[in-house]
């Protein structure tokens, strides 16, 4: 029971972070390799925000988050449009793109590193117990679950009840067909991107109040994100939470009764049983 | 279609001279020339192996550094039962066996899913590596002594190079080459003209895998101490895939364009500037995408077919061009 509701707290954090990658991916059309760097930056300026000015990592979001959505959009604009425009097909864009983002993955990282090292940093943020069912749970992580609920739940009315939403969802099932009926596709790709962008860097926020981070571990949470985006199905953000909320629990499971060593291990023994069975993403339909 | 064209039977004897010519180098020099040396045969070995696969089909590959720690593995597990040879054969088939499985999962759905799974990997391997380490022998590493100096490592790398060159050569003019190229232009038309496009690419990506598994048993005993962290360092990965992409996979010859100025430029950078290394990778990936698309062979080729087509207006530069594929 301890490790099934620890699981889902964590499982909601990647949730959030895998939003922001799905909507990068599956709207955008971008793999970005270079997510799992977002969600670091954004831990450091929490922990900056935080240990320097005091902060609130809640209230610290407020600030972040408009910060990721202006970066990502430069980035979109700036060096990966001119792939966009530059690709003959989607496969070529998907090489470009996936080369383009490792670059911007190990300039950051490379940047971070000599920033602030390669050691590692936390701050002290609620950290009480809280009682869930007579099992005690450190409050930062609960606080956390329940801010990436409510960030998410936002963004499900968003994108399910707001023209501009319904106009995202479009460009995700197809590109060509949202064009004809007066979407302006390149805009909306790039507002999708900077979107994803914010949200992962609030999944970062979040994971800073209760995580030990340094700057180098952006690319496990790229990869965990990616598996949960492909466990989802690209594109669909409820088919993404609650693909995140498996990969918490299993990770949480193995983790704590064998061996915490053995986490990306996990991650793949799901990645493979989705490949082989549900490669369309659990509940996706199959493609023609 | 077995004899040889007299172009290919020049581009043999030049290849032939500059193996004979490469293999005296350690007879001249000693120390660090030759240490250098040895990287740079290792990284020309397994960019050309890697660009066997990802150069026609387009796949990025960064398995590259789990196929080299199965080999380095396969050496410092078997070096007490087994003779080196009998170990590089080893190698060779437990990396492909690897590769294989990857394949298997991977290659029968779109492209994404396999650069992904091919990212994380070396790092799946060396946890679990290191997880049965710790858990059924109960320490880190493991020792390699060997007999072997750097100068006969430096032969084999060569006389592996050199066999995978002629490697690529006949799937160049094999069935399967033919089939990989269609693949690499249009997948869909692949399929209808019957091609088995998934079992194709998972064969080439095994006799690749191969090659690099090889490459990493021959580095074994370069080693002496081998542990999970070093034997699957993914930096390996990222090098390789940089250094064929620089030099342009388009050719067989193409990574070893890349290998001499980024291998290097890397001892320079982590001699000097040994934190500022991942932003020179970085750099180095952006350069590629945005000023290199096609590499530095595929840059000359442009400026080339640009000169000829200026000197001889008479000859279209399309038919050049196929001619060229051709020798190649």
């Amino acid at each position: 029971m301890q490790i099934l509701v620890t699981g889902l707290l964590l499982g909601g954090t990647y949730a959030l972070i895998a939003l922001g990658l799905t909507l990068q991916y599956g709207v955008a059309r971008i793999m970005n390799l270079a997510n799992g760097e977002t969600l670091v930056a954004a831990c450091f300026v929490a922990f900056w925000l935080f240990t320097v000015v005091e902060v609130n990592p809640l209230i610290g979001m407020l600030a972040i988050a408009p910060i990721a959505v202006a970066l990502n959009w430069l980035i979109y604009a700036g060096l990966l449009q001119p792939l966009v425009r530059r690709a003959r097909n989607r496969g070529m864009l998907e090489v470009d793109t996936i080369l383009a983002t490792f670059g911007l993955l190990f300039l950051f990282q490379g940047l971070m590193l000599l920033g602030f090292g390669g050691g590692y940093f936390s701050y002290k943020f609620l950290a009480e117990p809280f009682l869930i069912l007579g099992d005690s749970y450190g409050l930062n992580r609960v606080v956390a679950f329940i801010a990436a609920a409510s960030i998410a739940a936002l963004l499900y009315l968003f994108l399910y009840f707001t023209r501009y939403g319904t106009a995202i969802r479009a460009v995700a099932v197809d590109p060509t067909s949202a064009q004809l009926v007066a979407i302006d596709v390149p805009r909306m790709a790039g507002f999708a991107f900077a979107l994803g962008g914010a949200l992962t860097a609030c999944g970062g926020t979040l994971l800073s109040t209760f995580y030990t981070f340094n700057a180098s571990m952006g690319v496990v949470f790229t990869m965990k994100a990616l598996i949960i985006v492909i466990m989802g199905g690209v594109g669909d953000v409820r088919g993404a939470t609650i693909a995140a909320l498996i990969l918490g629990v299993a990770e949480t499971t193995v983790a704590s009764l064998i061996d915490p060593g053995l986490t990306l291990a996990t991650n793949y023994a799901l990645f493979i049983l989705v490949l082989l069975f549900r490669p369309q993403g659990i509940l996706g339909r199959a493609s023609a | 279609m077995m004899g040889l064209h007299r172009n290919e039977m020049v581009v043999a004897a030049f290849g032939l001279a500059a193996v004979a010519l490469l293999s005296l180098l350690p007879l001249v020099s000693e120390g660090f020339a030759l240490s250098l040396g040895v990287n740079l045969m290792l990284y020309a070995a397994m960019c050309t192996a890697w660009a066997l696969f990802s150069g026609p089909t387009r796949l990025v590959s960064l398995a590259s550094a789990a196929f080299f720690g199965v080999g380095t593995y396969s050496v410092a597990l078997g070096l007490d039962s087994l003779p080196f040879g009998a170990l590089l054969l080893v190698a060779a088939l437990s990396s492909a066996a690897l590769a294989g499985l990857v394949g298997a999962a991977t290659l029968r759905l779109s492209g994404v899913y396999f650069v992904i799974f091919s990212l994380g990997l070396a790092e799946l391997i060396r946890q679990i590596v290191a997880w049965s380490q710790s858990r059924f022998a109960h320490k880190m590493g493991l020792y390699v002594f060997t007999d072997l100096t750097e100068r006969d490592l430096y032969w084999m790398l060569l006389a592996l190079t050199s066999l995978v060159f002629v490697v690529g050569w006949l799937i160049n003019r094999s069935r399967l080459g033919f089939a990989l190229r269609i693949i690499g232009d249009d997948e869909t038309v692949a399929r209808h003209v019957g091609i088995a496009t998934a079992r194709t690419k998972i064969i080439l990506f095994m006799i690749s895998g191969a090659f690099i598994g090889i490459a990493g048993a021959i580095s074994a005993p370069r080693y002496a101490y081998i542990e999970p962290q070093a034997a699957f360092n993914p930096m390996i990965s990222f090098q390789v895939v940089i250094i064929a992409l620089l030099g342009g996979t388009r050719r067989l010859w193409g990574p070893l364009v890349g290998v001499v100025p980024f291998i290097i430029l890397m001892e320079f950078i982590t001699s000097r500037f040994p934190n500022h290394s991942s932003v020179v990778v970085g750099v180095a990936f952006l350069a590629i995408v945005y000023l290199l698309p096609d590499g530095v062979t595929g840059l000359l080729e442009r400026l080339r077919d640009r000169i000829l087509r200026r000197a001889e207006p008479g000859v279209s530069s399309t038919t050049r061009n196929e001619i060229g594929e051709k020798a190649a």
